[in-house]
């Protein structure tokens, strides 16, 4: 049950996804200018279209950012091993800062689409809530002090969360509903189709580049607060081993 | 299973007895369901027609903000009186403190909801309909998951710091679908069930309260552990 420390081995081995710094923006850059050049405005939409190579991309990697919170809170609960819940932290904040670009975009675009800048539609809602799930999730880690605790009751928290996804959207969506059928590969028009699916690869890349190096801060954070205790704990003040 | 069903109803008992002695707080809350109702009131204004479509999403916002206060209390007498850690050494496991401490609270919730729902039907001329087996069974379900979930993350916001913003702003997101089923079962029913779709809404309830039951029951341990 008790905490491991992360080791050196572990945060030099994350210095790796260093090189997705640089891939990561080259490839996002790359895809939003094939997606600009190839795609001919909509019929009904003209350019405004192109919202959604950033738009539909991050709807899709925020649920991978919150699915990989559900397994690391899930794999912390049942190994107590704290790297999944320093991963798990840094997929929510990942996770958070793509659903609020997804939010907003949606906004800019419903407001020329629909007319409206918000509409309580099922999807938009629970996306909405969502949100709020996850920045509840940061506020409690941010509000408790024993890195334990936090750990554990995140861990509930992220799991939680997670479960209840599936039944907010299934109310809000017997509430009302008007958003479009949500855009795909399978239906987009061909000519959209390899833009988006570009798209959603160089955000996924970003992604993870964002949580790895979240993840490598967060570690080398535990890891002073691990050698912070060693010094209070050690007679002379001298750590054992630093 | 008899003793796992004592030790629940001890850890029940328990929290009813403080909740019962220390009247005034219980007043308090009651008090405040019933301010908010008003105050909502004012917001809306005295048109009867428009008091009316919203008086079940009102009462179930007012249930929720003066509940929130309930559910920290709950914790923060066991930590006032340093009681906590004593009470995880009794023998017994920590879902059976989970489910006492749950029943107290929702033996609260509904009390004051007692109070606060004939003030509602009042304040917002509404006429309680021949269905009302359903409706109160939509009070009943919608109060156990609210309560279900509000203990649960109680457990945990009443022991970190600025606990009063942490608790409605982890709980509150989570209970949409309670809000949304509670209130849309409780305003079908009002007007007579005309789509025919309470039914659906209970439904939703009872999967809701299953699913944090249970969640809540097995997560229970990890978030007690002093």
């Amino acid at each position: 049950m008790t905490a491991r420390a992360p080791t050196v081995a572990t945060i030099t081995a994350s210095q790796r996804w260093r090189v997705l710094g640089i891939i990561a923006p080259l490839v996002l850059i790359g895809a939003q200018t094939f997606g600009f050049m190839t795609s001919p405005p909509d019929r009904d939409m003209g350019d405004l279209q192109k919202i959604m190579y950033v738009h539909v991309p991050a709807a899709w990697n925020a649920f991978i950012a919150y699915f990989i919170v559900f397994v690391a809170s899930l794999r912390y609960l049942f190994t107590k091993d704290e790297r999944h819940d320093l991963l798990a932290a840094s997929a929510a904040e990942a996770g958070a800062v793509l659903t609020a670009l997804t939010l907003m975009l949606g906004s800019i675009w419903g407001r020329p689409t629909w007319g409206v800048w918000w509409t309580w539609d099922a999807r938009l809602t629970s996306t909405a809530v969502l949100l709020m799930i996850f920045v509840g999730y940061l506020a409690l880690r941010a509000f408790t002090d024993d890195p334990d605790r936090r750990a554990r009751w995140s861990a509930a928290v992220g799991i939680f969360g997670a479960l209840n996804v599936p039944i907010v959207y299934m109310s809000v969506r017997w509430w009302r509903t008007l958003h479009q059928v949500q855009s795909s590969p399978s239906t987009v028009d061909p000519a959209y189709a390899w833009g988006l699916r570009l798209n959603a690869i160089a955000v996924l890349l970003l992604l993870s580049y964002f949580i790895a190096r979240r993840y490598q801060i967060a570690l080398m954070e535990r890891r002073l607060e691990h050698w912070r205790d060693e010094v209070a704990l050690t007679p002379g003040g001298e750590p054992v081993h630093a | 299973m008899s003793a796992a069903w004592t030790r629940v109803s001890a850890v029940a008992a328990k929290d009813l007895t403080a909740e019962r002695r220390a009247k005034a707080n219980i007043v308090a809350v009651t008090s405040l369901g019933a301010l908010t109702l008003l105050v909502f009131g004012f917001a809306i204004g005295p048109d009867v027609a428009t008091l009316r479509t919203a008086a079940a999403g009102i009462l179930w916002l007012s249930v929720l903000f003066s509940g929130v206060l309930v559910f920290h209390r709950s914790y923060q007498i066991e930590l006032d009186g340093g009681a906590l850690e004593t009470l995880l050494l009794y023998p017994g496991e920590r879902w059976e403190i989970f489910a006492g401490k749950l029943l107290a609270n929702l033996c609260v919730v509904l009390l004051v909801e007692a109070i606060v729902i004939p003030v509602a039907l009042v304040l917002y001329h509404v006429t309680v309909p021949d269905t009302w087996p359903s409706l109160l069974a939509v009070i009943v379900l919608g109060t156990l998951g609210f309560v279900t979930l509000g203990t649960f993350y109680a457990a945990m916001a009443s022991r970190t710091r600025s606990k009063e913003v942490l608790l409605p702003l982890l709980l509150f997101p989570m209970l949409v679908p309670v809000l949304l089923a509670a209130t849309e079962g409780s305003a079908a029913l009002l007007s007579g069930d005309p789509m025919g779709d309470a039914g659906a809404w209970l439904r939703l309830l009872v999967v809701f309260d299953v699913i944090f039951l249970l969640a809540a029951l097995f997560v229970f341990e990890h978030i007690i552990e002093a």
